[in-house]
């Protein structure tokens, strides 16, 4: 089972628990999630990659805490130095107080230079001068933010000719339960432990990604054939499903 | 009111439903449920059944073999781009994270009036509800001068392990220029495909090691699973290697002589080098003891794959008269997660969903060039009716078929991770 801070620590006292948090910090991080994205053109898949780089220090995805960087999920929108409770250098809080928003441009900007661009930053990291990846690890990286409006995975279907979804589509709040059941039809392929040889690991998904995707094979803007016809017999409620037990299998 | 798992068990254990190990060896106070054959219907059945129920349902396994070999993706290894270790699976997971009782035994007897099923060893094992999953059988004699006793000299390799690796042997010792026939089977029979991919993995060894080696098919049916894909593929990688035989020129009209090793087809006599004999099949002998069966297979209801002979067996994969869908690991590792979700829902009261089906078949028929053939299933008062589905297209990319090769490599990873994890 996938540790989380919050089950693990449970009946720890607090202190206790703080010290533990951080020597299990790379432990816990290596299980930060294997998300095979829905990406036509695989940007944000090949970003995965490029986190590699990001992750000893950067947790991401369900369960991410802070640990030596603050955790990355909702970073689109968030005030620099705006995690209540971790540590920043004071560059950081007053390029936040400056106002200092992160969004495409600025993190492409502090990636690429962040010395230059916080002068004082603590993150020990020289920067990604190389344009492509940057922008293939600011795509992974959107995956997480739950803006779902510009979610770069909605973007690459509804701007496909053809493809649309009701946004309603995207709010309806799956039964995990069912979706327990259903997923069995996935896991005949896709494994629960993630792996993703030869057919992409599905778990731990943002839940509207995993409803775009699922809509996208469902109107076919998606082209594998099995997942096609999957997809087709599923309904609204049952897609969301799915995603909602898909996101975090292991609760 | 959603119950959350954890809550549930608490709650069980408090008012006494759960019993500790130590108890239930005295007295059964968990529903019991037994599971015949551990392929992909019975140890998907008996996993999910354990792994779901929290040890609210006290699951046994009977499987004669301490390691099973899968019959998918024996051809692979036939044809060299497998080892036969890949395809052997112990059941120790099975039992120690889901604390199935995996009993390596035969079961030979099914009393269903007092719901017992007897072991080869002679214990017996009571049931509330009884799972079989046998896979096939070969009817004697459907091919003349052919039986058991010839299966050295005459592989069947129709289940894997030992005959499978007697087959590669038996090709990989042909003389330069031999000749290797196959007696394919006639319908219904496990994974369609199946005979015809591994003619495919004959040729790529034949192709490589013994190229002026000839195939010879025996086919008793008109036509066969993804034929126009299998023909394309043997033109463009194997021209002139393989001559299959119909039955509009004599190929349900054959018969075998493992003496001589000869194979004789609508009279006509010729000496053979390998011979593989893929007879007719029926559901595995359980079924037929176990008075379920109505002529070679078990006939299920479509809504949970319980007997139409009683409510309290179910009978999965291979050995089930359910429909529409093929004999094949993928099909009757579907049904094993409806059965599972249903003889929960019957036992603890667990809620019911409806039953789905899917399956996917994937064939290699040279290096990278994989085709499949799938399809979505729903149940029906009458049967497991098919709903939709597609089939690999003939002149296909190169790049699309090893994508598509690549994906069954990862339907294998993930369907043995589903089986025995």
């Amino acid at each position: 089972m996938r540790p989380t801070t919050a089950n693990l620590f449970e009946h720890i006292p607090i202190r206790v628990q703080r010290q533990l948090q951080l020597l299990l910090l790379v432990t816990i991080v290596t299980f930060s999630p294997r998300v095979m994205l829905s990406d036509e053109t695989g940007e944000a898949h090949r970003g995965q990659q490029v986190y590699m780089q990001c992750h000893e220090c950067h947790e991401i995805g369900n369960g991410a805490t802070n640990g030596i960087g603050p955790h990355l999920n909702q970073l689109f929108g968030r005030v620099a130095g705006g995690i209540d409770g971790f540590h920043y250098s004071p560059s950081f809080i007053s390029a936040g107080a400056e106002g200092l928003v992160w969004n495409v441009d600025s993190i492409a900007a502090y990636l690429e230079d962040p010395q230059s661009y916080i002068e004082g930053t603590r993150m020990n990291y020289p920067g990604l001068r190389d344009k492509e990846q940057r922008d293939e690890l600011i795509a992974f990286l959107r995956l997480f933010s739950d803006d779902s409006d510009d979610l770069m995975v909605l973007d690459s279907y509804t701007n496909e000719p053809g493809f649309s979804l009701d946004p309603d589509v995207l709010e309806i709040e799956g039964d995990r339960e069912y979706g327990e059941y259903l997923s069995s039809l996935c896991t005949t392929c896709h494994q629960l432990a993630g792996e993703d040889a030869g057919i992409p690991a599905i778990i731990n998904w943002p839940e509207r990604a995993f409803v775009a995707a699922m809509h996208a094979y469902k109107n076919k803007t998606r082209t594998n054939p099995v997942m096609q016809i999957i997809a087709e017999r599923l309904s609204d409620e049952e897609i969301a499903a799915l995603a909602a037990y898909f996101a975090d299998p292991q609760d | 009111m959603k119950i959350k798992r954890r809550t549930f068990i608490c709650a069980a254990a408090a008012a006494g439903i759960l019993a500790s190990p130590q108890l239930s060896a005295s007295g059964h106070t968990r529903p019991r449920v037994v599971v015949i054959g551990g392929g992909p219907g019975g140890a998907t059945v008996a996993r999910y059944i354990a792994k779901d129920s929290d040890g609210a349902i006290d699951v046994t396994l009977v499987e004669p073999t301490r390691r099973y070999y899968t019959c998918f993706f024996s051809n692979l290894y036939i044809g060299g781009f497998k080892a036969i270790e890949e395809l052997g699976h112990g059941y120790g997971a099975l039992a120690s994270a889901h604390g199935i009782n995996v009993v390596h035994d035969w079961a030979v007897g099914v009393d269903r009036d007092s719901k017992t099923v007897t072991l080869a060893g002679g214990s017996e094992l009571a049931y509330d509800k009884l799972i079989l999953s046998p896979g096939i059988d070969f009817i004697e004699d459907s091919v003349d001068g052919w039986n058991l006793t010839a299966q050295n000299a005459m592989p069947h390799a129709y289940k894997a392990g030992s005959q499978t690796e007697l087959l590669r042997s038996q090709i990989m010792a042909m003389p330069t220029g031999g000749v290797y026939a196959m007696v394919a089977p006639p319908n219904p029979y496990r994974c369609p495909p199946g005979p015809y991919e591994r003619v495919s993995m004959v040729a790529h060894h034949l192709k490589l090691h013994n190229p002026t080696a000839k195939i010879i098919i025996a086919d008793p049916k008109e036509k066969f699973s993804k034929q126009s894909l299998f023909e394309e593929g043997w033109n463009n990688h194997y021209p002139g290697m393989i001559d299959r035989i119909g039955p509009d020129f004599g190929g349900d009209i054959v018969s075998v002589d493992p003496h001589s090793m000869t194979v004789t087809i609508d009279g006509e006599v010729t000496k053979v080098d390998a011979c593989n004999v893929i007879p007719a099949m029926r559901a595995g002998k359980i079924v037929h003891t176990a008075g379920v069966a109505d002529g070679n297979w078990a006939p299920v209801n479509a809504v949970d794959m319980s007997s139409k002979m009683d409510p309290d067996v179910h009978i999965l994969g291979d050995a089930s008269l359910q429909g529409d869908m093929p004999k094949s690991a993928f099909s009757a590792n579907s049904q094993a997660k409806v059965c599972a979700n249903a003889v929960r829902g019957a036992l603890i009261g667990s809620r019911v969903f409806p039953a789905r089906y899917a399956n996917t078949c994937w064939s290699l028929i040279e290096t990278n060039d994989g085709v499949k053939v799938g399809a979505t299933y729903e149940a029906t008062d009458e049967k497991i009716a098919r709903v939709d589905g597609f089939i690999s297209s003939t002149g296909e990319s190169a790049d699309l078929r090893k994508a598509t090769y690549e994906e069954s490599e990862g339907w294998y990873a993930g369907i043995i991770a589903d089986m025995f994890n």
